[in-house]
């Protein structure tokens, strides 16, 4: 019986290793959005390639459909950017693009070098109705459903995996 | 004639300084209480960074947003509670008393009670132990090598 009582440190030092395992694998750059399951923010920006026209959260009511935040001088955007511009072409959902503090020609020009896979584009030039959406580093990605709740948010640029394993169950359940 | 270029320089740097804060705004009771609520709040791109130290773009961006609630009118549990809507409790650093952060409050204290514990239990077990269970110290022994 007195053996166990030098187990006890052995066991404690088991669960501290456990813990610090377990934090390898979480990325402190990912903090969680208080926004999912809350309505998103309410907008009414300017379209990058028609400025006279707006569009507006309203306007996109009673749909499924996804805000990419993306700006010319973000290099993970270009990461990503083929991925988006292939998943477009399969036309499973709507995308939008939010241009986060960006200048319109610069804008236009990335969109028109690597391709656009946006149903439209809107300017935020100063960043105001990014910081509604909580974003803090780009790029952002937002499912939003017909009701107009964040139903997912993911944080840097998009991978074929989350596509297939997160985003795409949920464009299924949300339009199901 | 090194001086003056020395004192010139300090002065070209000392008005640059001026000139950043004036950009900001004129009002230096109004600079005060934006700092001081900016030093309560994390700067998401560069995480152990205040939102007043950073000088990331979103910080920047912050602070004006700050700035103009403020000239609004709005209190500052008002501005904490905008930031928390938005970007979580992490933005605090002092985030609120909750189940969740119950632990990163009291954990600490938990530590020191659960330390202060073993360290009394050991030292009564000790004291109750007859003397022949204890190594003789160095200064007791009779031939130290070390001392003599």
């Amino acid at each position: 019986m007195k053996h166990v009582r030098y187990l006890v440190p052995m066991g404690i030092l088991l669960i501290l290793l456990y813990f610090l395992r377990a934090g390898l694998n979480l990325n402190p750059k990912e903090v969680p959005s208080p926004l999912i399951g809350k309505p998103a923010p309410a907008f009414a920006l300017p379209r990058l390639d028609q400025p006279a026209q707006q569009i507006s959260t309203a306007d996109l009511r009673g749909q499924v459909w996804m805000l990419n935040v993306w700006a010319s001088w973000c290099v993970a955007c270009r990461q990503e950017h083929t991925l988006l511009v292939q998943y477009s072409k399969q036309a499973k959902v709507p995308i939008y693009g939010l241009n986060y503090k960006d200048e319109r020609a610069a804008g236009l020009k990335w969109l028109s070098d690597f391709g656009n896979p946006y149903t439209a584009s809107v300017s935020d030039r100063d960043g105001r109705v990014g910081i509604d959406f909580g974003v803090y580093g780009v790029p952002e990605t937002f499912v939003i459903d017909k009701e107009g709740i964040i139903r997912y948010k993911q944080i840097g640029p998009l991978t074929p995996e989350v596509l297939r394993d997160t985003i795409e169950p949920l464009l299924k359940q949300l339009n199901g | 004639m090194r001086f003056f270029w020395a004192s010139a320089l300090a002065l070209i740097g000392t008005t640059a300084i001026a000139g950043e804060a004036a950009s900001a705004s004129d009002n230096p009771a109004l600079e005060a209480r934006v700092m001081k609520i900016s030093s309560e709040l994390r700067c998401l791109v560069c995480q152990n960074q205040t939102i007043a130290d950073s000088h990331a773009d979103l910080a920047v961006d912050l602070r004006r947003q700050v700035r103009e609630m403020l000239q609004q009118g709005q209190t500052e549990q008002q501005i904490t509670d905008y930031m928390t809507a938005r970007y979580g409790d992490f933005v605090l650093y002092r985030p609120p008393f909750k189940p969740l952060t119950a632990l990163l409050w009291i954990g600490p204290g938990l530590m020191v009670v659960g330390g202060l514990a073993t360290l009394f239990v050991v030292l009564r077990r000790r004291s109750r132990l007859a003397d022949e269970a204890f190594e003789a110290d160095d200064g007791d022994a009779p031939h130290n090598p070390h001392l003599s």
